[in-house]
């Protein structure tokens, strides 16, 4: 398998005298963190084998710095984006895909007056293009009949208002899709925005991912699937809490559509 | 000459309301202009249809249906039951009896409308009190409700039963004056006006002399609009405002992707200045020396913006922005409707420090003083307070505001984040891992 997959990188090409059709931004989660690192690979499996023309940035990718902007640290925030937007307008990148909402909603909406313009969009809203245009296929496979729920990330979802090509991939996979109460712009989040994943939550009744993972239990899906490697990491903490992990599975819609492939 | 007193005395009790609302509303001019500029004067057409869609359409109050609904009824009655205003007024300076009605059929037609919604207003406000004060429900239990916000919301409620009360006793006498062919109230041509649902009230006025009748007729009367205007003048004073500062508010609002925060200019400036490797480190900034660094963020209501401000007093502590809020739903301290509920308490006591010629003491302000840090911080920037808002309220943005002050004034953030943001500084990571092993899981796959 491994002789097969190809991540190619941004210097690599240029130094082809190439330019890939898309940069995967692959984000801190996506690079470091265990559970996330099998979103990205499932991703660039997919991006792999219908032959997609991409590259990452590797070592020459810093942190947006959304954490740092949302916790109140603008200064380190801008300097983290000026760094990116160099590297980024240096390769001449035009267009960027990536599986963190939260890289997603800075590059998108944050960049642009800081001198970075690009088009940015969700590797959910990605899949969705190359299906429209034929290049992607996706059928039921082993997901097909089961009782599935999406939980929305709140930087896809009510931030930019995509609620759609996530629920489009899923129901191509011929899942039974049901939602939860709280749902699209009304989603509960999952507790981790906000810079909140990386300090310990202030007072209260429960955890926020305690929270949505009952909501989520209340309608008995065999698989939560989520578009954040941040959602995914709170709703399996909250799945296990709950200790249900043998009965209700966390994946990313990408994980999904290359499990139903069996790549 | 002493016929004429009733009218002088409408006369001065209008203008002197007028008046009383006038200073009212540039005390709420002066405050809200004590926030920062910021530029709101692009997209003036999508701003418009922003502002009937949302405030004038209401589009956003239904989101909840029940107490949507009842919400457009009392929101419609207010409106239109005010043409009746206008009518009441005429008479009450010309002292005359329904002006309108040489409009004939679409008069009684009017009439009988503004009877119908008044009732429907009557039987809304009734289960909104039931809501409020018997069914337990959670938005309307919270901590920041006690005391004067949940007095204030019913008085609102009392006031309007007792308005449309008075308003259908005065239809109801007055029709049965017109019955009995008491004079001023009678016309040749029949009865002025319709009165579907006053007319049930006449049992309770047969047999009374014309004299009671009239009296009873100009005492509702009187009350009514005496009532109408002590309500406009209460709405300084209260989260009543929303009836007049929604549209603004709305118009005003952000129209940005709600994940968009904006960026410091300041800041960029810095950063710019920081990473050009041809710039002097030592040149002078243009101020010079003397130049005050800007503040950042926002730890009293000044270092606010102006639309933040009017957002304060627009908030009508309906609570939907709390219900939604997932701090909030697992029982931390954080509440958005009390951060725009702090916002104004605190900028009244700056306007009333500025009015009696004091200083604004630094010995209070809004953080701390009003808002706490575990509040700041409990916030997940989900955006579901700003999605909730049936206004166009940014709770959101205050917050950030707040926490900005806190790390970039006072270094202030929780242990655990200082961690992070240390690590992105040195490894443009959250975690501490190496920015040289980015790549390493492409070795995995």
């Amino acid at each position: 398998m491994s002789e097969s997959v190809k991540v190619p990188t941004m210097a690599s090409y240029v130094a082809e005298g190439k330019q890939p059709e898309v940069l995967f931004w692959v984000g801190c989660a996506g690079s470091f963190d265990d559970r996330a690192k099998k979103i990205t690979k499932a991703f660039v499996k997919i991006l792999n084998q219908i032959d997609v023309k991409f590259a990452v940035l590797g070592t020459e990718e810093g942190c947006t710095g959304d954490p740092a902007k949302r916790a109140g640290n603008e200064f380190l925030f801008q300097m983290q984006a000026m760094t990116n937007i160099e590297v980024l307008n240096a390769y001449e990148v035009k267009k960027i895909v990536t599986a963190c909402p939260h890289c997603f909603n800075t590059i998108k909406n944050e960049y642009p007056s800081l001198g970075g313009s690009y088009e940015v969009i969700h590797h959910t809203q990605f899949l969705k293009q190359l299906l429209n245009e034929g290049r992607l296929k996706v059928e039921g496979g082993k997901f097909k009949g089961k009782r599935i729920t999406y939980h929305d990330p709140c930087y896809l979802g009510r931030a930019n208002g995509e609620y759609e090509a996530p629920r489009d991939l899923l129901r191509k996979l011929e899942v039974e899709l049901i939602e939860m109460k709280s749902c699209k712009s009304k989603g509960l989040c999952c507790g981790a925005g906000g810079a909140q994943m990386f300090k310990d939550a202030e007072k209260g009744d429960k955890e926020v991912n305690i929270h949505r993972t009952e909501q989520a239990l209340e309608i008995k899906p065999e698989v939560i699937a989520a578009g954040c490697p941040f959602c995914n990491t709170m709703m399996t903490d909250g799945v296990k809490n709950k200790e249900k992990q043998d009965d209700i599975e966390v994946l990313d819609v990408v994980e999904m559509i290359a499990n139903a492939e069996d790549l | 000459m002493l016929e004429f007193i009733p009218q002088v005395i409408f006369v001065i009790l209008v203008i002197a309301a007028i008046a009383f609302f006038a200073k009212n509303v540039s005390r709420l001019k002066r405050n809200i202009n004590l926030g920062k500029s910021i530029d709101k004067s692009d997209h003036k057409d999508i701003r418009f249809k922003k502002m009937l869609k949302i405030a004038l359409g209401q589009s956003k109050m239904v989101v909840r249906p029940i107490a949507g609904i009842l919400h457009i009824i009392v929101y419609v009655g207010f409106i239109i039951i005010n043409i009746e205003v206008l009518e009441i007024i005429i008479d009450g300076v010309a002292g005359t009896h329904r002006i309108f009605g040489f409009l004939g059929p679409a008069y009684s037609f009017l009439i009988g409308s503004f009877e119908i919604l008044a009732f429907l207003v009557l039987a809304s406000v009734i289960i909104f009190w039931t809501r409020r004060n018997l069914m337990n429900i959670k938005r309307f239990l919270s901590k920041e409700l006690k005391g004067w916000p949940k007095n204030d919301a019913n008085y609102i409620l009392y006031f309007e039963v007792v308005l449309m009360v008075l308003f259908l006793t005065m239809n109801a006498t007055d029709y049965q004056l017109q019955l009995i062919g008491a004079s001023h109230y009678a016309n040749e041509a029949g009865v002025v006006g319709s009165f579907p649902v006053s007319q049930y009230l006449l049992p309770l006025f047969e047999g009374m002399s014309e004299a009671t009748l009239i009296a009873i007729e100009r005492t509702a009367w009187w009350l009514h609009i005496i009532g109408i205007l002590i309500f406009l003048n209460y709405l300084y004073y209260s989260k009543h405002l929303h009836i007049l500062l929604a549209f603004p508010n709305v118009y005003f609002s952000n129209l940005n992707e709600l994940g968009k925060f904006k960026n410091l200019e300041a800041v960029t400036n810095e950063v710019k200045l920081m990473m050009d490797p041809n710039a002097d480190p030592f040149a002078e900034t243009e101020g010079g020396e003397d130049e005050v660094p800007e503040k950042f963020g926002a730890s009293d209501v000044q270092d606010l913006n102006w639309f933040q401000l009017l957002s304060a007093y627009t908030c009508t502590e309906c609570g939907r922005c709390t219900s939604e809020c997932p701090a909030n739903q697992t029982g931390k301290l954080l509440s958005p409707r009390k951060i725009m509920m702090d916002t104004r308490d605190r900028l009244e006591e700056v306007g009333k420090l500025i009015e009696g010629g004091k200083e604004i003491t630094s010995d209070k302000q809004l953080l701390d003083n009003y808002i706490t840090r575990e509040e700041l911080w409990a916030c997940t920037t989900c955006n579901a307070c700003v999605d909730a808002c049936p206004v166009g309220i940014d709770p959101l943005s205050i917050i950030m505001d707040m926490r900005q002050y806190l790390v970039m004034e006072e270094s202030a953030a929780p242990a655990e984040l200082n961690n992070a943001m240390s690590n992105i500084e040195n490894n443009s990571a959250p975690w501490p891992y190496n920015q040289q092993d980015r790549l390493n899981w492409a070795k995995e796959v």
